[in-house]
């Protein structure tokens, strides 16, 4: 039976962008409050889930046209290459460094290296935790 | 000024957790399903609301911090709380659960049956 979905899919499309909003909130303000790559990452792949839930898999695959696989790959060589690069500076693997930026809007931001493998932590979060649902999903 | 600022957000904070107490006697008490959710979907979200509203005003008045975070929570849990309400009813009814037996009209059965006939 067809149902009628209308406002579930009109209250996604609004909640979508909060839960995404605020996974990027909890992403970027890990170093110092609670938060980071780990809880971002589910965030954003619960916002992506809501998606599902909303509208039929056929239609997300084909608006976001991501390769979770190859995105959990890209986070693996992220904070693989974050490790590496500390060996440019003559320092011991995974050393990382910060130092505080005046960004023109911000004001005085610390800016840390860390940040760099939180990035590559978000992206093995969401493909792992897509892969796992969509595959689960697909199967009949 | 503080004493004010104390009073207001004792006051929010009591009055949600008094709303939320209510929801929660009501879905003790009341019927069946339906009641049920109307209950605790209306009464639990403002008393939810209520909370946060005055959790928000103790970091705002007290602590003098503006949390962007809750506002963000009291506008999030403002529009999907009753959608989930909502979707459960709907499910509930679509499988079928029976409406007390004191209930006196039915509006969506007449609706389908009218639209299956057409």
């Amino acid at each position: 039976m067809k149902t009628n979905d209308l406002i579930f899919q009109t209250v996604t499309k609004t909640a979508v962008f909060i839960i995404i909003i605020y996974s990027l909130h909890l992403f970027f303000s890990g170093h110092y409050t609670p938060g980071g790559g780990f809880i971002g990452g589910l965030m954003t792949a619960s916002a992506i889930v809501l998606l599902l839930l909303a509208f039929d898999i056929k239609t997300v695959v084909n608006s976001l046209n991501i390769d979770y696989i190859k995105m959990t790959a890209t986070g693996l060589l992220i904070a693989l290459l974050t490790g590496v690069g500390s060996f440019f500076f003559d320092v011991p693997f995974l050393t990382h460094t910060f130092s505080y930026v005046d960004l023109p809007v911000l004001g005085k931001t610390s800016l840390a290296t860390a940040v760099l493998f939180d990035l590559g932590v978000y992206l093995v979060v969401i493909g792992v935790t897509m892969t796992i649902i969509q595959t689960i999903g697909e199967t009949e | 000024m503080i004493e004010i600022s104390k009073f207001i957000v004792g006051f929010l904070i009591l009055l949600g957790a008094l709303f939320s107490l209510v929801a929660a006697i009501g879905v003790v008490r009341l019927p069946d399903t339906y009641t049920r959710n109307h209950a605790a979907s209306k009464s639990s979200t403002l008393g939810v609301l209520s909370i946060l509203l005055g959790l928000f005003m103790y970091y705002l008045l007290i602590d003098h911090h503006a949390n962007a975070r809750v506002l963000l929570g009291i506008v999030f849990v403002f529009i999907t709380s009753p959608v989930a309400g909502h979707l459960i009813m709907r499910a509930a009814y679509n499988m079928g659960v029976p409406l007390w037996h004191k209930s006196v009209r039915d509006d969506l059965k007449t609706a389908r049956k009218a639209k299956k006939r057409r």
